[in-house]
Formats: structure tokens, sequence, C-alpha cells
């Protein structure tokens, strides 16, 4: 298991439009993606699941992956969160 | 009859009413549950091939950012959340398809209708669109569609899905009419880009109007006119050509800077009193929010407002506008706003009585809950704070060591703010506006609140009907305040703005711009004209005017003056 945590940056938070890419994004990897927040666990490959995580600018939350592309997928996808989501 | 007008413009038309057919959804057993299984797969890939193709008409219809919502439609049908939620329940229960994805679908608009956000509770639209449309394919119900309309079609509905919307065909229908809908409504947004009027709301219209009945509908105000004479008829396509002719020079305005003819930049934006009135302020352009009203909290459920609860509007209203300034004026209630659980005295003459700031500090604790609220926010966005009725110094003192005492309330408790937020005051009362330069060095802006300056100026009620007369913002000494407080503050470095409804007067704009205003805020309808009006003016040019505008003796020498040297040669939309 691996686990990073992100400080959502961009305006809208995971709303809309980010929250699609992050789930495009999270689709890529076999393994399980959840995301953390305040303890609720979401399925990072659901886009139901992350809106209604109701995230906005300034959350913290919580990757964790397991699988065999674990480690990648946790680095991969804060990196993803941190820079390429734009509103 | 009247609704809400929810996309501008105006449309004259024959009616077609729109009925869904309902769907009905009973449970029952199914025989086999891998057959229902592959019925609802093959239900779900054709699905997904209708909502490709709507997919891909919004596209060229409504752009890129309005196709979005069937991208996200694709989405929720491909979604494992839902989509194992719909086949757990037929393997576990061994239902029919239908009645499972009644199920989930409920599950998860419960869910969202849980989320303290407009823009989440909005996709439960979305959600029963998708699961409708499943529904639809897997009872074989052929739904209405709107490709062989006539041309000045205008289409009357109960309510409307996204999917029915975008699939209309914008060279055919000339308005949309719905029962049920608001503003933010998917339709109603899909109907704005798709620059097709629409008015929601119009409760009853369905059963009373039938197809081919004529319709005049005014998406500006909601109003609607049933089988109208032919003088209205023309009438309003007289209204229809003067908008679509002004809306062209405006359009022009989107994405341009608010920069005078010779080069002087200012800042347009919004008055708002709701966290929705923010997307209206993005809808035209506006560059921030320079009046968010905060009474709306305290209106609401009859009781104080939590921190929590500020903390979260205030936070949320941030996060819309990202970068975009947002001024958040403390508690501003007394006068003609009275909020009944507060149990401020009735007064005789409430305008210069107990309120706003004066009531603030006199009740410390309700005034620090805000401040600390506000505080708490000031980390997400670019919040300010103002504070409004400020009519001496040691008011303003006694404020600023509030909110100085709320900072450190929060750094004992480990809370993330912004240490330099910026502190400023309304300009409402003349004596600030006569000692401006004093109050100048104790703040970082100044906002001229025109409404309360003139009527405190002039001892004019502006809501007795009486002498309405009297109350006039061309009035010499009320151009002459406003002067006065720009220069003060010029002086002392701050920059200073107006928020009242004279900002966003086409026939002040000017004036006020060579004076030196910064920052312009008004209602959202009006910044396009705003900017039209200050891209059309020579500031230098007016500028060499003031001193004889303000030496004029009367307020309709100034009002005349204005129209015969400056806006006459204007081309004021």
């Amino acid at each position: 298991m691996a686990e990073r945590e992100v400080i959502l940056s961009n305006d809208t938070g995971l709303h809309a439009r980010p929250a699609s890419m992050v789930v495009r994004e999270a689709n890529k990897y076999e393994s399980e993606i959840k995301f953390i927040k305040e303890d609720k666990e979401y399925n990072g490959k659901s886009i139901m699941s992350i809106l209604s995580m109701g995230a906005i600018k300034g959350d913290a939350i919580l990757i964790r992956a397991l699988g065999k592309d674990e480690e990648n997928a946790v680095v991969e996808l804060k990196e993803f969160i941190e820079k390429k989501i734009v509103d | 009859m009247k609704g809400r007008g929810t996309s501008n413009g105006i449309g004259i038309g024959r009616i077609l009413v729109y009925n869904q057919p309902e769907i009905k959804i009973s449970k029952y057993n199914i025989k086999s549950k891998n057959e229902e299984l592959i019925r609802l797969d093959s239900a779900i890939d054709k699905a997904m091939e209708e909502i490709d193709n709507i997919y891909n008409k919004a596209l060229v219809d409504a752009g890129t950012k309005e196709a979005e919502i069937f991208f996200a439609h694709k989405m929720f049908l491909e979604d494992p959340e839902y989509i194992m939620g719909i086949k757990d329940k037929i393997k576990t229960d061994g239902i029919n398809s239908e009645w499972a994805i009644d199920q989930a679908t409920e599950y998860f608009i419960a869910v969202f209708e849980d989320i303290e956000d407009d823009y989440i509770r909005g996709r439960i639209n979305d959600i029963k669109d998708v699961s409708e449309r499943l529904q639809r394919i897997l009872l074989g119900i052929e739904f209405k569609d709107f490709s062989n309309i006539k041309k000045g079609t205008i289409i009357v509905a109960k309510d409307l899905a996204p999917s029915d919307t975008a699939q209309i065909n914008k060279e055919m229908v000339a308005g949309i009419v719905t029962e049920k809908g608001g503003r933010t409504s998917h339709t109603s947004i899909l109907a704005r880009s798709m620059n097709i009027p629409s008015v929601c709301g119009v409760a009853g219209i369905v059963d009373m109007v039938k197809d081919g009945d004529c319709i005049i509908i005014n998406g500006f105000n909601g109003e609607i006119v049933l089988n109208p004479t032919e003088d209205g008829v023309l009438q309003y396509k007289r209204k229809k050509k003067d908008y679509e002719m002004k809306k062209q020079k405006l359009e022009g305005m989107r994405g341009a800077k608010s920069i005078s003819k010779d080069g002087f930049t200012v800042e347009l934006a919004g008055n708002i009193g709701t966290i929705d009135d923010i997307d209206k302020v993005i809808e035209n352009d506006g560059e921030g929010v320079g009046l968010f009203r905060t009474e709306f909290l305290y209106l609401y459920n009859n009781k104080l407002p939590t921190e929590e609860e500020q903390f979260n509007a205030y936070k949320t209203a941030a996060a819309k506008l990202g970068n975009r300034p947002l001024i958040i004026r403390t508690l501003d209630v007394g006068g003609d706003k009275e909020i009944p659980y507060l149990n401020i005295p009735h007064e005789l003459n409430p305008f210069l009585g107990y309120r706003a700031i004066r009531y603030c500090l006199d009740n410390p604790g309700i005034f620090k809950t805000q401040l600390r609220a506000i505080l708490r926010a000031s980390s997400y966005g670019n919040i300010k704070i103002m504070f409004p009725m400020i009519s001496s110094l040691e008011e303003l003192r006694e404020s600023k060591k509030l909110l100085e005492e709320a900072k450190s309330e929060l750094k004992i408790g480990g809370f993330k703010f912004n240490e330099y937020i910026e502190v400023g005051i309304m300009v409402e009362i003349p004596a600030v506006a006569i000692h401006s330069r004093q109050f100048a060095k104790e703040v970082d802006f100044f906002s001229i609140g025109t409404n309360d300056l003139i009527q405190y100026t002039l001892a004019v009620d502006r809501g007795n009907q009486e002498i309405s007369y009297l109350y006039n913002q061309f009035h010499p000494a009320v151009l002459s305040l406003i002067m006065t407080t720009i220069e003060n503050g010029h002086k002392e470095g701050i920059w200073v703005g107006m928020c009242g409804e004279m900002a966003g007067d086409e026939r002040l704009i000017p004036v006020l711009l060579a004076m030196g205003l910064d920052e312009f805020s008004m209602n959202p309808w009006s910044i396009l004209k705003a900017r039209y009006i200050i891209s059309n003016t020579n500031r230098d040019e007016v500028r060499a005017k003031l001193d004889h505008i303000l030496n004029l003796p009367t307020a309709r020498d100034i009002e005349e003056y204005l129209h015969e040297n400056i806006l006459k040669y204007m081309d004021i939309v």
C-alpha cells in the first residue's frame, strides 16, 4: 500500500471538470485507488464517488493505492492534482 | 403570466407542448440473473451511443465547455460505483434492472443532496437524466425528439432534461418555457450558451396552452404573453431588434480590459447578496466582487449563523472567484434591513439609529464570530473586509481592535488566515467623506456607498415616495463629496471604489472615471455596459471639464451639461 497527501490548490476544488480529469487519470492504473478526506474513503475511479466528496480549495486529501503500480500511482496522481488541474 | 427570466432575449413564435411520456417502474423477480445482466449491459451500450451523439451535437451548438455536461453523463454511465451498485442489486436480490437502477440512483441522489454545494446538488438532475435514459431504453419507450420542428417554435414543457435541451436545434427554436427549473439548472445554462431566450417557473402553463398557439416570451423579466394582439407582436419585434443590436456591441466587451480610450484601467466588479449571485458576476465578466452583503446568512434559519456556517459560505464564495477580489461587508443590520430574532427595538428614525457597525460594536460576540469566519476563509481566496456605517475614527479603531483580537484567537487555535487581509470602510456618511483624509491614513481602501451617502447628504429618506424627487445623484454636493473622498484616498495612497447604484449609472460613469475612481462595483448585469462606456470615454478630456462641472449651481445643470457635452458624443448603448 502506498499513500501521499495532497492539498487542493485549484480554485474550484474537485468539481466538474477537475473531478472528471482526476477520475480519468486514476483509471489509468491497475491498482485500486482510494481518496481519503476527513476519515472517509472515496473510490478514485468513480466520478460519483469523487463528486460526493465535495472537496474544495484548501482541503487535504490522502491518496491511497493498493496493487502492482501503487507507488507510481500515488506519486503521479499527487503531481497531477498539484500541477495539471487548472480551472 | 410571469415566470423567471433565465436566458436573455425575446422570443416570438408558435407553441410546441413537450410532454415526456412518464416512466413507470415496477419491481419483479427475474428468472436468470445472467440474462438480466446482459440485458442491462446492452442498454448501457445503447445509452452510451445516444449520449455520444448528443455530446457531438452540443460540441458544435453550445461549445466545448457546455458539452462537458454530456461527457460527465458518459462518465456516470461508466462509473464503477454506480454500475456495480446496480449489478449487485440484480445479483443479490434477483430483481429487474429498471428497479435496481431506481435503487442505486436514489442512493446517490441522497448522498449528493447532503452536500452543501449548489454545483454538486445540480448534478442530481444529470444523474436522473442518465438513469431515466437507461430505464427508457430497457422499457423500449420512444421519446419525442426535437429533430423535426418548424422554425420559430417555442417549446413549452413541465421540465426539460439537459439532454433534451441539447438536442434542440437552435436555428428552429425561438424560446423555451418551463414550469420547473431556475437560473442555475443546466437547461438554463445551455439555453444561455445557445442564445435561446428562456423563462422558467411558469406554474400551470402546460395545461393552459396547445400546440400552435402564438406566444411571446421575455427572457429578461420572465414576462409571457399568450395569443398577443398584432400591436403587441410589433412592439415586441421592435424590442427584440433593439436588444439584438445592443447585445452585439456589449458582447464585444466580454474578455476586454476595462480601460479608457486614453489608457486608464479601472476594475469593474459586481454587488452580490448570495453565493449564487457570483455566477452572475462571472457570466457578465466581472473582475471581482466589490460588495458581498452578508445579511442573507442571518436571515436564514431564524437564528444567528455559527462561525462554521459563515466560514463555509465565505470559503465557497472565495473559491468560486479564485484570484478575483471578494470584498465582504460585515453585518449591515437595521435601517431598512430587519432581522426579526435580533429584537432590535423599533425606532422612529432607523436610518440614523442603532444599525450596522453600531449594532456590531455593541454586540462584540456576534461581530467577532463573523470576523473569525471571514478571516478563516481568507486563506482560500482574495478576501477583503469592509465595515459599513462608520461615522467616526473611534468606531473604525474599535472595529480594527476586534479584528486583531479575532486574529489572535485564531492563531491560538492554530487556524490559517491571511494576516495581511485588506481592511476598508464604506464611505456613506457625509462626515466621513469630509474627513476622509484622516480615515485614509488608517484603512487600506474606501468604497463609497452612494445610496446612503445621497440620502444622508440630502436628508432624503430614499424609501419615501413623497420626496423621491429630492433624491438626486447629480446634486453638486454629492458629487463634491465623492470628489473629496477620491482625492483624499489617493493622497494617502489607498484605492477608492464605489458600490452604490451610482457606480453602474451610465450617465455618471464618465465623470466618476475622470474623478479617478479605481473600482466600480454594480449590479452584475450592468458590467459589460459600464465597460463599453469606459472604453468609449477619454478620461482626460472629461477631467478637463471637471472643475466646471463641480461648480455648476444645480443638479439639473449638471445632468444637462453631461448630456450636452459628453454623453451626446458617445455611442451610449
